[in-house]
């Protein structure tokens, strides 16, 4: 980043006499703006369209297959459309805090990108503390979509907003929690430090380093999917029940931006539990060249960030919607103890051995194994018993 | 680097600010508001004064702030819903009596 | 810290802090509010107090301000319409702040407040020194501030549960005579 500054400055593009910290700002905000418009949206709109195709399957229906190739180019149309469409605010509204809504909800889903760890060079900016950073600028959501359900100055609107407030605040505490054990173990809160922790092996990843561990992946994942309002917690935009939630009476892009960073979001999760769990970017080393590593390490990091968002749709075609008091029971009544059992079981297990267990991590690797095969073979025997006709075939 | 003077001089200024909205207004949720508002003006003077002397006491004290206003605030809010449930009313200046 | 960033979140602290007094709307108020912790939590930031700063964030921004909208709503509280309080009151408030403003300026303007400033150690503000500080200076600061957060959602639930004890006695009577006459 300074080296480009000063590469800048050296060409003698800006004139003479400009400060430095002048260019500085541009280039940040070039740059930002590049990888936002470039990655960031893109694959959010391509996230709705796969996500759409995925849920189609799994339900037995075609999804949308019209415009383009296999319908690729549907985000695209949808996004044009919304553009398009006519920016409604309801005379009864608070206009101000009602436009000012969508922007905030996309502001906690641009910030995290600034410490999404993609490999080992390819980092906008390793802070000390990246993992505390992503708890902090996510919170920001909650502020959003509450202005939202207020300023809307509607039924639906209100009770859609409370209900994801209260939702994304409590499971923050499980969330929070479960990230406690992994830090515990690496000692550091910055992303690169805590992949760097971990080995490419899966036994050397610090979901299967200890039981607890284990446990605190899943639940921060489950509680990851309630933060950002998907099924099987989407109580805030119900449909059934509350119209559209919190974005009732949104329309055009303010409608957009909040589907957009929901979309989104699904990378970040993925990002967080792939970073603190799944090894995040490592790789073995096969290579002496920085580049060639640089890209097999996003690659990796990708396949595994993009492994979680499809087993979160999977868990949005599968399973229904869960009643508040129940979404309410799991996280207080079972997850916050649970989660706390666990900080402390990683605590004593990090004060017996310090290094880590290496033969504990075989063995919960082997057990991981053992419970995917016995999953596998369960979904086989109800295919088979349930006679459904498979199509094998992606595309249609 | 930013003059001391100026840090605690802003200091200064947010909690002037504080102490008036929780003089002039009358409705307990803002004068609660104005509370956290000094709370967290005193906090910007800990966090300058223990940043230019190099220690870390400063931020301690920030730390142990900010759990006693988080205590406050349930305690104060959950006296708030009672208050309006027998009274119908955050207005301080309705709540003459000291027993209802 | 630049100064023109001190500049700017000063003037936002400053205008915020003004909107939370001077708004009518109780939810204007709050979110007025929420602005100047965060403007206050990114200074904390710019001064070194990393870990704190997000701490703030993530405190404030996420947990206590929620906590506060939902009263508001809960209570369903609307715009106040024309002034309240006594005149005289606000008269001499504003006098009495106007004082202690001028004051506090004249403390904290002159330079003789300005330390030598010598640069951050290594790893100043990060989590590593704030837990060393906290666990083995304020150990017992620390312990008994846990005990106050548990007092405080005792308290909380105890003052906010709509039913009394002597319902809930009453409630158990009535079970148990129900279960009597069933069996």
């Amino acid at each position: 980043m300074r080296t480009l500054v000063q590469t800048l400055l050296a060409s003698g593009f800006f004139g003479r006499n400009t400060p430095y910290d002048l260019v500085a700002a541009i280039a940040v905000f070039v740059l930002s703006a590049a990888v936002f418009l470039g990655v960031a949206f893109p694959f959010a709109g391509i996230v709705s369209w796969v996500e759409r195709r995925v849920w189609a399957r799994i339900q037995s229906r075609v999804g949308p297959n019209r415009v383009g190739p296999n319908g690729f180019l549907q985000w695209l149309a949808d996004g044009v459309k919304h553009v398009c469409k006519e920016d409604i605010v309801p005379t009864d509204a608070d206009p101000v805090l009602f436009k000012m809504a969508p922007y905030l909800v996309v502001l906690a889903f641009v910030l995290p990108w600034a410490v999404m760890p993609f490999s080992s060079a390819l980092i906008l900016a390793d802070l000390n503390v990246g993992i505390l950073y992503m708890t902090a600028v996510t919170a920001i959501t909650v502020v959003g979509v509450l202005m939202a359900g207020w300023a809307s100055n509607d039924k639906w609107s209100l009770i859609g907003g409370i209900r994801s407030a209260a939702q994304i605040v409590s499971y923050e505490i499980p969330a929070g929690l479960s990230i406690f054990p992994v830090v515990l173990m690496t000692g550091t809160l910055s992303m690169q430090g805590i992949i760097r922790a971990q080995g490419w092996a899966p036994q050397h990843w610090f979901l299967f380093a200890n039981p607890f561990t284990f446990v605190a992946a899943n639940i921060l994942f489950i509680s990851a999917l309630a933060e950002g309002n998907r099924t099987p917690f989407d109580l805030p935009e119900a449909e059934s029940e509350l119209v559209a939630g919190f974005a009732t009476e949104y329309s055009g892009m303010r409608y957009l931006f909040f589907f957009m960073a929901e979309w989104g979001n699904l990378f970040i999760i993925g990002a967080i539990i792939a970073t603190l769990f799944l090894g995040g970017w490592q790789f073995p080393r096969v290579s002496n060249n920085p580049v060639v590593m640089n890209v097999l390490e996003l690659i990796t990091f990708n396949v595994k960030v993009l492994f979680l968002v499809f087993v979160s749709m999977w868990v949005r075609g599968t399973l229904p919607r869960v009643r508040i008091d129940q979404l309410m029971t799991l996280c207080w009544k079972y997850f916050v103890p649970i989660a706390f059992a666990n900080m402390i079981g990683t605590a004593i297990w990090v004060a017996i051995w310090p290094e880590g267990n290496p033969v504990a991590g075989y063995i919960m690797f082997a057990a991981g194994i053992v419970v995917a095969i016995v999953f596998i073979r369960r979904v086989v025997f109800y295919a088979k018993r349930s006679q459904m006709e498979l199509y094998y075939y992606p595309t249609i | 680097m930013v003059p001391l003077p100026h840090l605690m001089a802003l200091s200064a200024a947010i909690f002037a600010i504080g102490v008036l909205g929780f003089l002039t207004r009358r409705n307990i949720l803002v004068m609660f508001m104005s509370v956290e508002l000094m709370l967290n003006a005193v906090n910007l003077a800990f966090v300058a004064l223990g940043s230019r002397l190099g220690t870390m006491d400063g931020q301690v004290i920030v730390f142990f702030v900010m759990t006693v206003a988080a205590a406050e605030a349930t305690v104060g809010l959950a006296i708030i819903i009672s208050i309006f449930r027998g009274r119908e009313t955050v207005q301080a200046d309705d709540l003459t009596m000291l027993k209802w | 810290m630049h100064t023109a960033l001190f500049w700017f979140l000063a003037a936002v602290s400053v205008i915020s802090a003004l909107g939370v007094v001077l708004q009518r709307n109780p939810v204007h108020c709050l979110l007025s509010l929420i602005v100047t912790l965060l403007a206050i939590a990114v200074m904390f930031i710019g001064e070194g107090a990393i870990v704190v700063g997000f701490l703030q964030a993530i405190v404030y921004g996420g947990a206590i301000m929620v906590l506060f909208l939902f009263v508001i709503w809960l209570l369903n509280l609307g715009v106040e319409i024309g002034p309240t309080g006594h005149i005289a009151l606000k008269f001499f408030g504003t006098l009495a702040v106007a004082a202690m403003t001028a004051e506090l300026m004249a403390f904290m303007l002159p330079p003789h407040l300005e330390v030598k400033y010598a640069g951050h150690v290594a790893g100043y503000g990060s989590i590593d020194s704030l837990s060393q500080k906290l666990f083995s200076e304020y150990l017992v600061a620390f312990e008994v501030t846990s005990v106050l957060l548990l007092v405080a959602v005792i308290g909380a639930v105890a003052l906010a549960r709509r039913t009394s004890a002597s319902e809930i006695a009453q409630n158990a009577d009535d079970s148990a005579r129900r279960a009597q006459g069933a069996s």
